[in-house]
């Protein structure tokens, strides 16, 4: 049962690579935001294959966490993008 | 949520629902193994999620529980069908989007505005959210005093759907009885 | 190879189809706001198909229900990160591609 977890690693890892041409050519700020949000959600994704193929299962703890700061940290630069500072007084 | 609102005797309630809350979602957690195996040792492991739920909740507890509104026990089971009909949506949108990046349907995008009879928090954001996860159509803004949405359509089809055919709107309008 | 085996990879398959359209759609489209489409419904729904996989190949144990809160987190907060981004796209002023324009 190991090789259609390595398969699917395989797959998700090169397109984590695809999508850096979009972080590092794209036109403009919000194209590059858009392309770490990707990147972000592929490796939650790339975390718990892994702690598949490895048979350990504590990566998936650490996913969770990351899904949470990802999330966070996207709102916050949307809504510093959006004003032009972060707290308003 | 205006705090002079709140009484006492709501202050306690709240407190005591959310610590319920969090305790039962810690040991869900991380001590449901442990418990099962030696209830020695209950006491000693269960302490620390005993004082993280504590924290948790004297710093969260006006978020938690929601002020009483109208016949909330109606609208909740009226509920459960309406995310079944959109977990199917989420699917077609899918196929819809594959479609499109396949190049088998074409791309035409155009930018709509229109209004809804709905005024509550509740309400607007969870339709808010349906036309997020509809086939073609992203919420962009929401105004809450006439019920105004600005919504991104990708082609003329999804677009048409919202403005003419109108069913996401009798929905949503019947699940909560239309505010 | 038993049955949940075959039903578990049929998913993982699946997952990683939808993953890849929604690479090919970042590429692909002409503007930042179709690129918001492919990428915000293709990706999380191909998170949550493989992630389902993994819980089919588990069985019943403590693993599956974290799992099923990571792919419950992320269904609601998936769209709602891209629309937010979206607003702020469009408050500031970022023009719209229409059909006949140059790619963006």
């Amino acid at each position: 049962m190991i090789i259609p977890f390595l398969v699917v690693g395989i797959i998700i890892a090169s397109t984590i690579l695809v999508c850096s041409y979009r972080a590092i050519y794209g036109p403009g700020t919000f194209n590059r935001i858009v392309a770490a949000n990707v990147i972000g959600t592929k490796a939650i994704v790339l975390l718990i294959v892994v702690g598949y193929i490895i048979e350990r299962p504590q990566f998936i703890d650490i996913a969770l966490m990351y899904a949470v700061i990802a999330f966070m940290g996207t709102i916050i630069i949307a809504k510093y993008v959006e004003r032009g500072e972060l707290c308003s007084r | 949520m205006d705090m002079a609102v709140m009484e006492r005797g709501n202050k306690t309630f709240s407190i005591i629902l959310t610590f319920c809350i969090m305790f039962a979602f810690w040991m869900l957690l991380s001590a449901w193994t442990v418990y099962l195996v030696e209830p020695y040792d209950l006491f000693i492991v269960s302490s620390k999620g005993i004082l993280a739920a504590i924290i948790v909740s004297f710093l969260t507890y006006e978020i938690f529980v929601p002020s009483r509104g109208e016949n909330v026990i109606l609208k909740l089971r009226r509920f459960i069908p309406y995310v079944g009909w959109e977990l199917w949506q989420i699917y077609l949108a899918t196929i819809d989007v594959a479609k499109r990046v396949y190049g088998i349907l074409e791309v035409d995008p155009q930018i709509i505005e229109f209004d809804t009879t709905l005024r509550s928090d509740f309400a607007l954001v969870t339709f808010g959210n349906s036309i997020t996860l509809t086939p073609g159509t992203i919420t962009i803004d929401i105004e809450p005093e006439r019920g105004r949405y600005i919504v991104h359509a990708i082609a003329k089809g999804p677009a048409d759907s919202l403005t003419v055919d109108q069913t996401m709107q009798k929905k949503v309008g019947h699940v909560f009885m239309e505010e | 190879m038993l049955a949940i085996d075959v039903v578990a990879t049929m998913f993982l398959a699946a997952g990683a189809f939808f993953m890849i359209t929604g690479t090919i759609g970042l590429l692909k489209f002409p503007d930042f706001y179709t690129r918001m489409h492919a990428t915000g419904k293709c990706d999380t729904l191909g998170q949550i198909l493989i992630i389902v996989g993994c819980m089919i190949y588990e069985g019943f144990t403590l693993i599956t229900i974290k799992l099923l809160m990571v792919s419950a987190f992320y269904l609601l907060a998936g769209p709602a990160g891209g629309h937010a981004l979206m607003k702020a796209a469009y408050v500031t002023g970022l023009p719209v591609w229409k059909k006949g324009d140059k790619r963006m």
